[in-house]
């Protein structure tokens, strides 16, 4: 009864600072998820930059050794060579996705029958489970029984070792990467496209502006925010790309499609190199961040110019 | 003027058909390797549609290889990481929302920015330490990484966009916070939690990388366990295929059922897993 009317009278007291109250009283709402993401995202990151000063083997001892597992990246070739794999296959893999996007965007935005529906089959690959999808790719891959030299042959084509060659894996690679994300870089372009208002066409149309004008000049300006944040979120997922490559090659033939990614699982769950696998992925990360920055800085440079333009 | 419609109708008909087709396709072949007996799949020139349907491939799948148990253990890890995920990520995704406080949804995009195998490490020897290894805890654990930065970034943004006069409202009435959002902000959110649902579900589904290092014989998920059929059926494609087809079945099936909400979350949050 009485710590009823004490909230009450409370509450009637507080209603002029409200301003203030406001923002503390929701505390309660957020604390559980702090504690879920300081235990499984916050503790897991100290506990990696720990692990990645010492010598740590799974089942040995472990000993401080300060910086000498980020020493040992410069001189790991292996490391470079996943460096470069890493490199080629993330640019690859996102310029081919976003383009084939940008492209399939301007296509659903137009009026037909079955959008809703096409869209939504074109929208599977990227929900389908990776493991699953690419164990056939992995089928289809295959130089004798595969289906993809026999379509080759059809349009006379000399058949490929796809996956099973060092030379012709990381673009095979692309190529499932692409197939299966493009959908997502449509997406966000359709969005970007939906918000462009009708204006600026009417009067281009009565300027006598052709269809290609209008598209270089009004479409492609007002949308390139949202190609470039699908351009983003791509390189992040690119960089970072797993399932695909471990189900398909595990980074073989040798290490030929091996990124810092993959090698960072052999180093952390086949060799059990705790401390390097840490530092690796403490590296790793930084790259990521890295390059979302990067990205950043170029989208709000190219809002810039554009308005710099428009002015 | 009508010839020249008739013609853009066809080149649009033609760029759609292009851009449609390999998702169709590879799924019909998928269909197609899967109903196959191995005589069929090893042919040459390949044979889209037998003229026996290996059946005894989704049988072999569904009788052996305990995929019920593996099925059991997806639907846990899944079911209680998204469970969890949806009790502290859609009050969180509320109060980050009220408070404005949406700076600190950076620590979400820092999630998802970070790559799946850095937690795997830490929590990989944390779990040992705790002698939860050969349980499911691990990976209903580690799934949360997944489910939790999906939700509460879904939710911030649909947060933002519901009206506060009922909240206000219901306030000045005399509810406190928690009846305010149980009675007045949760029933209106529910589009936004089914949105949130079902992208927590499918990613966590998917997930591989978790499985094959936490997973043991005996709690491996559906995805671990179809890549582990590689190994003990020497190309032997058929059941291969069905199994594959098995395991992402029902993340197709809910695509297409749920493809609006699941098209609204993507743009909205541009998120995926792992």
């Amino acid at each position: 009864m009485t710590s009823l009317a004490l909230e009450k009278s409370e509450r009637a007291a507080a209603r002029p600072a409200r301003g203030r109250r406001h923002t503390r009283s929701y505390w309660p709402f957020v604390l559980p998820a702090l504690v879920v993401v300081g235990s499984v995202i916050v503790f897991p990151w100290a506990f990696t930059i720990w692990m990645s000063l010492h010598e740590w083997q799974i089942g040995g001892g472990s000993s401080f050794v300060g910086l000498a597992n980020f020493a040992r990246l410069g001189t790991d070739l292996r490391f470079h060579e996943a460096l470069v794999h890493t490199i080629y296959f993330t640019s690859l893999a996102v310029v081919l996705p976003v383009v084939l996007g940008l492209f399939s965007a301007i296509v659903f935005h137009q009026n037909f029958k079955g959008r809703g529906f096409l869209r939504g089959l074109f929208v599977m690959p990227m929900m389908a489970t990776p493991v699953a999808i690419a164990l056939v790719w992995a089928m289809m891959f295959h130089p004798q029984l595969g289906v993809l030299n026999y379509l080759l042959s059809l349009v006379g084509i000399p058949p490929q070792l796809w996956v099973f060659h060092p030379s012709t894996v990381i673009p095979s690679l692309v190529l499932v990467e692409t197939w299966q994300w493009t959908p997502l870089v449509m997406l966000i372009v359709l969005g970007g496209l939906a918000a462009i208002p009708t204006e600026p066409y009417e009067s281009a149309l009565i300027d006598g502006a052709t269809g290609w004008q209008m598209f270089w000049h009004i479409t492609l300006p007002l949308v390139m925010p949202f190609v470039m944040v699908a351009a983003i979120i791509r390189s992040i997922d690119a960089i970072k790309s797993f399932d695909i490559i471990y189900a398909i090659t595990q980074g073989g033939p040798g290490t030929a499609s091996e990124t810092i990614n993959l090698y960072l699982y052999s180093v952390a769950f086949a060799y059990y190199d705790i401390g390097y696998g840490s530092a690796i992925a403490l590296v790793f990360f930084l790259m990521v961040v890295g390059l979302a920055v990067l990205l950043l800085w170029l989208k709000k440079r190219s809002q810039w110019t554009e308005m710099g333009a428009g002015a | 003027m009508t010839a020249s419609r008739i013609l853009n109708r066809i080149g649009l008909w033609f760029a759609v058909v292009m851009i449609v087709s390999p998702g169709i396709l590879f799924f019909v072949w998928m269909l197609s390797l899967s109903l196959k007996h191995e005589i069929d799949n090893a042919a040459y020139p390949p044979i889209l549609i037998p003229e026996q349907f290996a059946w005894s491939n989704y049988t072999a799948v569904l009788e052996s290889n305990r995929f019920g148990t593996y099925f059991l253990n997806s639907i846990l890890v899944t079911g209680s990481a998204t469970l969890l995920g949806l009790l502290v990520g859609v009050p969180a995704g509320y109060g980050m929302a009220r408070m404005k406080a949406t700076k600190s949804a950076v620590v979400v995009l820092i999630a998802r920015m970070t790559p799946g195998l850095s937690y795997l490490i830490p929590l990989f020897l944390l779990f040992q330490w705790l002698g939860l290894m050969g349980t499911l805890l691990p990976q209903i654990i580690i799934h949360l990484v997944i489910t939790v930065p999906i939700i509460i970034w879904i939710m911030i943004g649909y947060f933002e966009t519901t009206p506060l006069e009922l909240e206000e409202a219901a306030t000045i009435d005399g509810a406190d916070r928690w009846q305010v959002f149980r009675h007045v902000a949760l029933p209106i959110a529910r589009p936004g939690i089914t949105v949130a649902l079902i992208l927590s579900v499918i990613f966590s589904w998917n997930n591989f990388v978790f499985g094959i290092v936490l997973a043991g014989r005996e709690t491996r998920t559906l995805p671990v366990a179809v890549y582990n059929m590689i190994s003990f059926e020497q190309l032997s494609w058929g059941p291969l295929a069905a199994g594959a087809l098995l395991v992402t079945l029902p993340v197709l099936l809910l695509t297409i059922l749920a493809q609006r909400q699941i098209v609204a979350g993507l743009t909205a949050g541009a998120v995926k897993g792992g």
